[in-house]
C-alpha cells in the first residue's frame, strides 16, 4: 500500500533492536486496568469494538435526538456540518460530495468517530449500544445496509464501504516545474 | 483625557514657550516616570498585530491565522501561533496529565510530566503548517494579505523528548509498523503515524520558545513531526498506541486526503512540499514613493533545508536570487531578502523556492494541470502579488 519495501524492513530491524531492557527506567507500567479503560481505538478490522448491537431502525430515534439538529433529518447536513449520505457517483465530478456513503472507507470509522466525538456539544457520552443504532442508521440512509440488519461487534467489520478502494498511496513529487532554473 | 492631564498639558505648553530659546528640545522625550517592572512581560501597546479569524460553526471549532506581514525572522511569537481546534482548548492541569505508550510494547508505560522532563531533552526550530493553508488560492480566491492567504502556517523552537526515546523505553514488538496518537481534548482526534517517522525526528514536546507550550499548542504536550501536515502534531497528546497498521480515522480518510480528477483520493499524504511567500511589500500594504524597498519572506519545505529562492519583480519574466537570512534550518521558514528599487510603474512581485531535494516550487497552474480542482489541500503554488501606480498592493 505504501512504499513499504525497503522503509519496513528498516522498521522492522528497528524494532527487534529497540526490544530491549529499559535505559532510563523513567515512568511506570502501565496496569490492564487502565489500558482498558483509556483505550478507545478501533482498527478497520474491528478489533477494540466493544460488545453492543443497534438496527437502523433502532437508530431513527437516537439519532434524531442526538444528531438530526446539526446534520437533518435524513443526514442531508446543514449550514455548518457536513452532509452524512448522498454524493455517490460525484467523487470524479467538479462538485464531489463527500459523505459517509461516498468517501468514507471503512465502517469502523464511523463508529469510531461517533464514539469519540459526537455529539459534538457533549462528546464521548454516547453508549456503546447507542452508538451501533447511529452508526447503522448512518449506514442505512446511505443504502449500505437493510433497516432491520442488525450492527455488532462481529458484523460492523464486515459491511463494505462503497468508496473503499477509492484511495491510493501519495505520488509526489508529481508536479515537475517547467519553470527554467535560470 | 482626565482634566488633570489636560492641565498638565497646558502648563508644560506654557513653560517650554515661557524659557524660550534656552531650554533644550524635550519633544517626544517621556516627561514623567514610565511603568513599574511586571511579572511576565507584555508587549508596546502601540502593537496590535494579532490573529485573523472569522467566525465558525461554533467557537470551540475553526482555525485563527498568525500575521506573517508584520513578523520579523523566522520564529513566531508564541501568541501570534495559528491555530486549528475541532473541539476546543482544553485546559488540563500538569500534575494530573499522563502519557500512555501502549499496544505492540514489551512494557506499556505511563509518563507524568515530570518523568518527561527526565529524559534527555532536544531543542528544534521546526515549521508547522495545516494541510489547506492556502486552499484559497488554490480554489481561485486568493488572500488579501499574507496572513489571510498563507496564515495556517508558523515557526518556534520546540523543546521535548525524542518518540523514538519513549518508544525504546517501552520496548517496541517486532509487528510493530505505525503509531495511533491520540490527543486529551474533547474529541480525542487521533492519527495513525508510519512507526518509520515515529522513530527519526518526531519529538514529544512540552517547550515553545522557551517557555512551556500555549494551551492553544497542546499545553502540557504534544507531538511535533517535523514537516508534516499539521493535523497529525497531536496536540494535548495522552496515549500512544503502538500498532500494526493505519488505524484509518477521520482525519486521514474523511479528511486530509486529496481527491484527483479520476475520483480517486490520495491517501497519507503528510509532507508539506517548498513553498514560498513575500511579505513586505505585500497584499494590504501602500509604498508611500518610489526608490528603495527590501522584498521580504519566508520559504519552508517539509523535506528538508531550503537551497534557493529567486523572485521576479516583473511578472515572472525573469528572476533573481535573494539572500537566505541565516539560519537556514531543515523543516523550518527560512527569511530571504532582496533590495529592490521600485520605479514608480505596475509590475507584480513574486518568489519561489528550491529546497535539498531539488525539488522547484511550481506555479498554480502547474498544480491544478496535474491534481485537478477538488484536491484543495497541500496547495504549494507561486503567489504574486501585485503593486499598482498609487503605491498599493494587492491580491488582485
Amino acid at each position: 500500500m505504501f512504499r513499504l519495501g525497503i522503509a519496513l524492513a528498516i522498521a522492522l530491524l528497528g524494532a527487534l533492536a529497540l526490544a530491549q531492557t529499559r535505559r532510563y527506567n523513567v515512568g511506570r507500567e502501565a496496569t490492564p486496568d487502565e489500558i482498558r479503560a483509556r483505550d478507545i481505538s478501533v482498527s478497520p478490522g474491528g478489533s477494540g469494538l466493544p460488545p453492543g448491537r443497534g438496527t437502523p431502525k433502532e437508530g431513527r430515534l437516537v439519532y434524531q435526538t442526538k444528531c438530526s439538529s446539526c446534520h437533518g433529518d435524513r443526514g442531508q447536513g446543514s449550514q455548518y456540518y457536513p452532509a452524512l449520505a448522498g454524493g455517490r457517483g460525484t467523487l470524479a465530478t467538479d462538485k464531489p460530495l463527500l459523505t459517509v456513503g461516498s468517501y468514507w472507507p471503512y465502517s469502523t470509522t464511523v463508529w469510531d468517530y461517533i464514539h469519540r466525538t459526537m455529539p459534538y456539544q457533549e462528546p464521548g457520552t454516547l453508549t456503546a449500544d447507542e452508538t451501533y443504532c447511529v452508526t447503522a442508521y448512518i449506514l442505512y440512509l446511505n443504502e449500505i445496509i437493510r433497516q432491520d440488519q442488525e450492527m455488532n461487534e462481529k458484523t460492523l467489520p464486515t459491511v463494505r464501504m462503497p468508496n473503499r478502494d477509492g484511495f491510493v498511496p501519495d505520488a509526489r513529487p508529481d508536479v515537475k516545474s517547467k519553470s527554467k532554473k535560470r | 483625557m482626565k482634566r488633570s492631564d489636560l492641565s498638565r498639558r497646558a502648563f508644560l505648553t506654557t513653560a517650554s514657550a515661557t524659557v524660550g530659546a534656552a531650554a533644550i528640545p524635550s519633544v517626544g522625550l517621556p516627561q514623567q516616570l514610565g511603568t513599574p517592572r511586571r511579572a511576565y512581560g507584555e508587549r508596546s501597546p502601540f502593537e496590535k498585530s494579532s490573529r485573523y479569524f472569522r467566525e465558525s460553526a461554533t467557537p470551540a471549532s475553526g482555525s485563527s491565522r498568525t500575521p506573517l506581514q508584520d513578523l520579523f525572522g523566522i520564529i513566531t511569537p508564541s501568541a501570534l501561533h495559528y491555530e486549528v481546534h475541532h473541539s476546543g482548548v482544553p485546559q488540563i492541569d500538569p500534575r494530573h496529565h499522563e502519557v500512555m505508550v501502549h499496544g505492540l510494547v514489551e512494557r506499556p508505560l505511563v509518563f507524568t510530566m515530570e518523568d518527561l522532563h527526565r529524559f534527555p531533552s532536544v531543542s528544534r526550530i521546526h515549521f508547522l503548517e495545516c494541510a489547506g493553508n492556502s486552499a484559497g488560492e488554490q480554489i481561485g480566491r486568493p488572500g488579501a494579505d499574507p496572513q489571510r492567504s498563507h496564515g495556517l502556517l508558523s515557526c518556534s523552537e520546540w523543546t521535548g523528548v525524542p518518540l523514538r526515546t519513549l518508544l525504546e523505553e517501552a520496548g517496541l514488538k517486532p509487528s510493530a509498523s505505525w503509531i495511533v496518537a491520540e490527543g486529551s481534548d474533547a474529541g480525542r482526534l487521533a492519527r495513525s503515524i508510519p512507526l518509520e517517522k515515529a522513530l527519526d525526528d518526531v519529538l514529544v514536546a512540552y517547550g515553545q520558545n522557551g517557555e512551556a507550550l500555549r494551551p492553544e499548542q497542546g499545553y502540557p504536550v504534544r507531538l511535533v513531526v517535523p514537516g508534516w501536515e499539521g493535523n497529525v502534531n497531536i496536540k494535548w497528546l495522552g496515549r500512544l498506541h503502538v500498532v500494526d497498521q493505519p488505524y484509518m480515522t477521520p482525519y486521514e480518510t474523511a479528511s486530509y486526503t486529496d481527491l484527483m480528477p479520476d475520483g480517486k483520493a490520495r491517501q497519507f499524504t503528510f509532507v508539506m512540499e517548498a513553498k514560498s511567500v513575500i511579505t513586505r511589500p505585500t497584499g494590504g500594504q501602500k509604498l508611500p514613493s518610489p526608490g528603495f524597498y527590501e522584498i521580504t519572506g519566508l520559504a519552508w519545505s517539509g523535506r528538508g533545508r531550503i537551497t534557493r529562492v529567486e523572485v521576479s519583480t516583473n511578472g515572472g519574466a525573469s528572476w533573481g536570487d535573494a539572500q537566505l537570512n541565516e539560519p537556514v534550518l531543515s523543516k523550518a521558514l527560512t527569511r530571504f531578502c532582496l533590495p529592490w528599487s521600485w520605479d514608480g510603474k505596475e509590475t507584480s512581485l513574486q518568489s519561489r523556492c528550491t529546497d535539498e531535494t531539488g525539488y522547484l516550487q511550481p506555479t498554480r497552474d502547474e498544480l491544478l494541470t496535474v491534481r485537478g480542482v477538488n484536491a484543495t489541500d497541500h496547495y504549494n503554488g507561486i503567489k504574486p502579488w501585485y503593486v499598482h501606480t498609487d503605491g498599493k498592493v494587492s491580491h488582485v
